[in-house]
């Protein structure tokens, strides 16, 4: 089998799904729910999920390539990112299963599991849901029976800059002309952009764009784009409506700055799910994430976020080795 | 589902900070504070580190009057959070940083170049502080402006006097 084998079942009489197989991980799926199935100390296990919770996760794991560190699907099953390898596990960060050995992991080429990922995205997404939207903006089709595709939702590419968007050769600036229309929750927001007076010669390097008139047009919710690089240092804003479909746990320190409205992020120990805290932001606030936790984030109202993230390769291993410390700063 | 928005930005003159529930944890991790709050209780143009991560940084300055030049060894970038901020850039006749240097560092007076131009900004706008330019801050009334730099020497932490604790 080469790297890229998706292995699949034909389609079902009874559901139209097919289902999947990643290494002795079975994954299938019905009208409301998809079941993961693996064996551990001679044991068959299962865990099941919603379906459209189930996607909505598989979503961001598959535009984030993995991001650093783990995607918590939920309580039970979920990726950790190797960079290169990738870790899917179920029960390892779940207290009861583990104790009694009955959680089980496996690592995989990064592009395998992305294929099936995606393969499951393809087949188990019907016309009309959209798992990177707000609930009040997609449909309910995730329900029943397999019944077409939505191949544009889910094939959309995460906007990454190199150094500033809208610079030569850059990424594209969001505008109605390249199918970004102002979301109806930023109605409001003002798109009038900076007033750039460039002396001749300089037209070029003197650049500016609204950061806010850009994200009132991003068209996903919880799915950062990349807005300015310094070395290392990447600004990720992105847009939050409703739940975050996942439980980041962090492989590294990265920072909030709340643009706009309000998001509740609920902290929990990275290892054993137990509640830390709860950061509740509203705008202008910043706040670290650290190393040693895992969160999820409610928005009531779609809002805007600035993710800070310090992407050099070494963090995750420093870390770990106790090296650094899990928090940014003492005082 | 209501179909009617209301989007809140915060300014200098209206903002409400969160809140930290701590359930098993120290709040001090966290390092929670807020830009509008930091810049109402800063001089202008003070450079006032709200979040670190190993040397790189983001800052909060309050941006009132006219700054002195500053200039880096490396790209910076600034979101203007609150007010009306104009930035003139001049491109360096020689080199006012060494390259290894980092962070920002202030000049003496108007630095030797030639004037690249300059670009106003209001709420939510991003401009690019290039590498190898000048730059200066203008600031008719008091606004907040969100840098995205490395600490250097002009960087100030004092997370006990802008964090939750």
């Amino acid at each position: 089998m080469s790297a890229l084998d998706v292995v699949a079942s034909p389609a079902s009489n009874e559901t139209g799904y097919r289902s999947f197989q990643l290494g002795s991980f079975s994954f299938s799926r019905d009208e409301y729910f998809v079941r993961v199935g693996w064996q551990a100390n001679g044991q068959q296990l299962s865990h099941k999920m919603s379906a459209d919770a189930f996607l909505r996760a598989v979503m961001r794991d598959v535009a984030w390539g993995f991001f650093y560190g783990w995607v918590n699907f939920d309580s039970m099953i979920g990726t950790r990112n190797l960079y290169g390898k990738v870790e899917f596990y179920a029960g390892t960060y779940n207290p009861a299963y583990q104790e009694r050995g009955l959680d089980h992991k496996e690592t995989f080429d990064s592009r395998q599991i992305m294929a099936t990922f995606k393969a499951m995205l393809d087949d188990w997404t019907n016309e009309g849901f959209d798992p990177f939207a707000a609930p009040d903006e997609t449909s309910k089709s995730w329900l029943g029976k397999k019944r077409g595709h939505n191949r544009g939702a889910i094939e959309r590419e995460r906007q990454a800059c190199k150094r500033m968007p809208g610079l030569p050769g850059d990424a594209e600036l969001r505008t109605d002309e390249n199918g970004y229309p102002v979301n109806r929750a930023f109605a409001d927001v003002p798109q009038d952009e900076p007033e750039i007076h460039a002396e001749p010669g300089f037209e070029n390097e003197l650049h500016a764009f609204s950061l806010f008139a850009y994200l009132s047009r991003s068209d996903v919710t919880w799915n950062p784009s990349v807005s300015s690089v310094l070395e290392r240092s990447l600004c990720c804003p992105t847009t939050e409506e409703y739940i975050l479909p996942i439980k980041h746990g962090n492989d590294r320190v990265e920072w909030f700055i709340q643009l706009s409205d309000e998001l509740e992020w609920q902290i929990e120990d990275k290892t054993t799910g137990a509640p830390r805290a709860k950061v509740i932001m509203k705008a202008g606030d910043v706040a670290a994430m650290p190393a040693d936790i895992r969160h999820q984030g409610f928005s009531k109202k779609r809002s805007m976020l600035l993710v800070w993230e310090n992407a050099t390769p070494e963090l995750p291993q420093l870390y770990e080795s106790g090296k650094l410390k899990p928090y940014p700063v003492e005082f | 589902m209501t179909t009617e928005f209301q989007t809140v930005f915060g300014s200098l003159q209206d903002y409400a900070k969160g809140e930290l529930e701590i359930i098993n944890d120290n709040p001090k991790h966290y390092a929670f504070s807020n830009v509008f709050d930091v810049a109402s209780r800063c001089a202008a143009y003070e450079k006032v580190v709200v979040a670190i991560n190993l040397g790189y940084v983001l800052e909060t300055l309050r941006a009132e009057g006219t700054s002195p030049w500053f200039a880096a060894a490396h790209d910076e970038f600034a979101i203007v959070m609150d007010g009306e901020v104009e930035v003139e850039l001049l491109k360096l006749a020689a080199p006012a940083v060494p390259a290894t240097k980092k962070g920002t560092v202030q000049l003496d007076g108007t630095p030797a170049g030639r004037r690249m131009g300059y670009v106003k900004c209001k709420r939510g706008h991003q401009v690019l502080l290039p590498q190898g330019a000048a730059y200066r801050f203008k600031a008719a009334r008091p606004g907040v402006i969100l840098l995205q730099t490395i600490e250097g020497e002009l960087s100030k932490q004092k997370w006990r006097e802008i964090c939750y604790t």
